[in-house]
């Protein structure tokens, strides 16, 4: 396995388990100690925790509000103005978890450079 | 150039991460909500149907709560205090964002959650006494330590809630503000019930009154105002003899009321605010029941103001609706009787104009001397910003609620307020006895401790006893007293005493074989108070009365029917004479065509017609032209009631008062109503180009709101429902019929019941808003009465509270 995938797996296996103990910015710690551990090159050091945790929040809400119907998302994507479109919802909120884990991947690795 | 890039990384990082814990404006902070571990996608679940138990401090033994198809809950506890802890704690776990958001609003505590937008408001409510109420209705309380410990067992049930949720487990509405649920108090049990009272009896028009006596003079202000309509049909039945009752009548004082030019006045509560209930004697019976019905009107929000339960120990069984917040059935039935409320709409809100000493406002003047005054501090945490304080000055009045520092005009002057709500009762008591009354001895007992709001309390035993008592504590009053801004220096304009809780208003199986209310005057006018007519309801009233006398027997059916009549009693007390009167040579091809439309209408405020749209903006534009002269710039002034409004159009037609004061002509009734069908036709053709056919259903468009200002998100639209403010399903657009009860007096009772909401105060259940379409169709939910802790027929899960004994 390369370095990649390396990354993406170990990001979304912590952003799952420390979220269980930590409120959401846990996504960001994940990827702060991952991108630590193992650091990546160029555009991939954002765009790796980025897809990891952008997957990991589309599944956990689209398993949530499947099973519910999708019956608040309807109406949270009317709060947003995303219409009643639940779907949106989920990737927005794949998009904001990804955000903010890929701002901590960046980090992560600069914090690795700076103590060498 | 790696420190520079770290410290960049850095920076970028924190930005984003407060970037997305923040909340900014209405925006809720991103990270945190959108997280699926953490935001609402946490509350994106129906309630489980999942038998569990829950271990709960303090219980004496366990507690079954089984749920049935709709998810009420049929609590059974072996002792009260297990049995109001467990209310508490499932209240809470329904309904917990809506029990702390409508007491922090009772309290005026809304800037803590929306910050200083909500600042006036808060003051307003302070101003108003809240909080004062609120600390006397819990000193009243003290009295009663039983009462105390009940109280302080639901506090337990609900905090025993709150101490088991993480942030993930908190309501949507906590997660969207940004805010987290406090521990609950028996003070904001208190602040609910005054919650209440507010909604209740929290409404009077002396300032506006009082503008309109100085600008119309008393004559024309007795014409528009008058205490007794032409027309009555009381709550107590009119041939009711008094003359036992050796009434000690306030004299009234040869005093001068001061004339003054108000400018602002307190937020209103809903002018429909208001019910029916009705009880039929076993005689009036198809099975020989009495049969006892209610339906309060309030807003229609979401989470509904009730929340449905039965509540039983081993010596009660009682079912109804509750109020978040508050303990026991409000209205419902037990074993023996049932019971429901109307409205009593007294006017028991003063205003009393006070003359400071000086600036400092620590005197006012009394009785030919000065007083010393006392300042309530009111400390008004503004979210992201300082807390406020407000110092209320109190008179032995009340509250001064308008001075030189809230919407006052001048330094040595001041409004005061004495209002019913400030005296403190122990109301919570009367539905706690309620729940366990078993005779028509009871029920009196229960309802002599209730002060406030007053309430037609209608009554069914099975007994065979129906009864109904106006209830509250209710000045003594001079005649004209509380009419119009009193001189607060001045002893004969103080409340002097209250009329004995055995001389208020009642009647007990009365000889027609039904009682009645919906919000009409209590009495007529041989009885021998003063009650004067504050915005009695006129309709309703009349129909219901009229339907019972229409025939020998009634059933469910029947009931079913009355709860859902649409029958526009008002607009038949017009039009007729309109149609008779009009001119109608002027009438377009076009306004022919709508005119012949209304011509033709059966007065049913059906929401599948045209005509009741028409008839509603119709009456609109003819009320609003009529009383044009009210419509003044810097001056609070009330139109007069509608049954007036009609009464003068019909009989004194040429009243300097139909005159349009902004044209040269004189207009008389009859223009009145040719200009307003004009701007009618015009509305309605400009409404149905923006929005289709003006049927009923779209033109009145019914919704049901969120408590947070009806967002949308969480709201119900365009519910198709019949009827309007005057009819006896008195849904109109955004208030109506809140709970529709029925029960009859079989043994155990058997009962029907609906209201326009659901169990679950979530809006990601599916119990969020079930009830909504059943009951606007008119239908009802059986309700379980159910007699044996162990039955498991038409249960969903059962949830075991047991007792947490470490």
């Amino acid at each position: 396995m390369n370095k990649k995938s390396i990354n993406f797996l170990l990001t979304l296996f912590l952003a799952y388990i420390l979220a269980l103990f930590l409120p959401w910015w846990s996504v960001m710690v994940a990827a702060l100690i991952t991108s630590f551990l193992i650091p990546l090159k160029k555009a991939t050091v954002f765009i790796i925790p980025f897809l990891a945790v952008s997957l990991l929040w589309i599944i956990q809400s689209w398993l949530l509000s499947s099973a519910n119907d999708y019956t608040l998302a309807r109406k949270i994507a009317i709060l947003f103005s995303l219409g009643e479109n639940p779907v949106l919802l989920i990737i927005v909120t794949g998009l904001v978890g990804g955000l903010a884990t890929g701002i901590a991947g960046i980090f992560g690795k600069q914090c690795k450079l700076v103590l060498k | 150039m790696k420190n520079i890039k770290f410290g960049f990384s850095l920076l970028f990082c924190i930005a984003i991460f407060y970037a997305l814990n923040t909340k900014f404006g209405s925006l809720p902070p991103l990270g945190k909500f959108l997280s699926p571990t953490e935001g609402f996608w946490q509350n994106e679940v129906s309630e489980s149907n999942t038998n569990n138990t829950i271990s709960i401090n303090g219980l004496s033994a366990s507690v079954s709560v089984k749920y049935d198809v709709h998810l009420i809950p049929h609590i059974f506890a072996q002792n009260e205090l297990d049995l109001y802890k467990a209310q508490g704690y499932i209240t809470a776990k329904h309904r917990l964002w809506q029990m702390e958001f409508q007491t922090h609003a009772s309290a005026g505590r809304l800037s803590e959650i929306f910050g200083e937008t909500a600042l006036d408001y808060d003051r307003q409510e302070r101003r108003r006494g809240m909080g004062f109420g609120a600390d006397n209705t819990i000193e009243k309380m003290k009295e009663d330590p039983e009462m105390i410990s009940y109280l302080e067992a639901y506090r337990d049930g609900v905090n025993n809630f709150i101490n088991q949720l993480q942030p993930k487990d908190y309501p949507v509405e906590y997660k969207l503000l940004d805010y987290k649920p406090e521990p609950w108090t028996t003070k904001k049990t208190a602040l609910l019930l005054m919650y209440m009272t507010k909604m209740l009896a929290g409404g009077d028009s002396d300032l506006e009154y009082t503008n309109a006596l100085r600008k119309f003079g008393k004559e024309r202000f007795d014409l528009l105002f008058p205490d007794f309509f032409d027309v009555n049909d009381p709550v107590i039945p009119a041939e009711t003899d008094w003359t036992t009752m050796n009434a000690k009548i306030t004299e009234t004082p040869q005093s001068e009321f001061p004339l003054d030019s108000i400018t602002t006045v307190l937020n209103k509560p809903h002018p429909n605010n208001g019910s029916n209930n009705w009880a039929i004697s076993g005689a009036k019976s198809y099975s020989g029941n009495p049969i006892l019905a209610n339906d309060p009107h309030l807003g229609l929000k979401l989470p509904s103001v009730w929340y449905v339960m039965q509540l039983a120990t081993p010596n009660h069984n009682s079912f109804g609706a509750t109020l978040p917040g508050a303990l026991g059935i409000i209205s419902g039935f037990n074993t023996h009787i049932s019971w429901g409320e109307t409205n009593a709409t007294r006017d028991v809100l003063d205003w009393y104009k006070i003359e400071f000493k000086d600036e400092s406002m620590k005197q006012y003047k009394y009785d030919g001397s000065w007083k010393n005054t006392s300042v309530r501090v009111e400390e008004i945490k503004i979210r992201n910003k300082e807390t406020f304080i407000d110092s209320v000055t109190y008179t032995h009045h009340g509250p001064i609620t308008f001075d030189a520092t809230f919407k006052g005009k001048s330094d040595k002057e001041g409004y005061a307020m004495k209002w019913a709500g400030h005296i403190g009762g122990n109301n919570q008591r009367t539905f706690i006895d309620l729940n366990k009354s078993k005779n028509y001895d009871d029920y009196l007992n229960a309802l002599k401790h209730y002060v406030a709001p007053a309430q037609n309390f209608v009554f069914a035993s099975i007994q065979g006893d129906i009864a109904i008592w106006i209830q509250g504590q209710f000045p003594n009053k001079w005649k004209g007293q509380g009419k119009f801004l009193m001189d607060g220096s001045n002893p004969e304009n103080d409340w002097q005493s209250y009329i004995p809780k055995g001389h208020n208003a009642h009647v007990k199986n009365p000889k027609r074989g039904f009682v009645s209310s919906a919000n009409q005057h209590p009495v007529d006018e041989s009885y021998p108070y003063y009650v004067f007519n504050d915005g009695y309801e006129t309709y309703r009233n009349r129909v219901i009365n009229d339907f019972f006398s229409s025939k020998e027997k009634f059933n469910i059916q029947d009931f079913k029917d009355l709860h859902n009549n649409n029958y526009n009693l008002k607009a038949s007390e017009l039009l007729p004479y309109v149609f008779k009167n009009m001119d109608t040579s002027t009438l377009t091809t076009q306004e022919k065509e709508i005119y012949n439309q209304i011509k033709s209408w059966d007065f049913n405020t059906d929401f599948n017609q045209i005509a009741p749209s028409i008839w509603a903006s119709w009456w609109s534009n003819i009320y609003n032209l009529t009383w044009d002269e009210f419509e003044v710039e810097e001056l609070v002034l009330k139109k007069p009631f509608t049954y007036q409004t009609i009464y003068m159009l019909k009989n004194n037609p040429q009243d300097a008062f139909m005159d349009i004061v902004d044209t040269p002509e004189k207009e008389t009734s009859k223009d009145l109503f040719l200009i307003a069908f004009k701007e009618t036709v015009k509305e309605l053709l400009a409404w149905q180009t923006e929005h289709g056919d003006y049927y009923w259903k779209n033109y009145k468009a019914t919704f049901v709101g969120h408590l947070l200002q009806g967002l949308p998100a969480f709201s119900r639209f365009n519910i198709p429902i019949g009827g309007d403010a005057n009819t006896v399903n008195a849904a109109s657009k955004n208030h109506g019929p809140s709970w529709r009860m029925i029960v009859e007096m079989t043994s155990p009772p058997t009962a029907l019941g609906i209201y326009p909401g659901g169990q679950s105060g979530n809006p990601g259940s599916k119990y969020y808003d079930n009830f909504i379409d059943q009951w606007a169709d008119g239908k009802y939910l059986e309700l379980d009465f159910i007699q044996e802790p162990e039955a498991t027929k038409g249960i969903l899960f059962t949830q075991i509270l047991t007792p947490n004994n470490e």
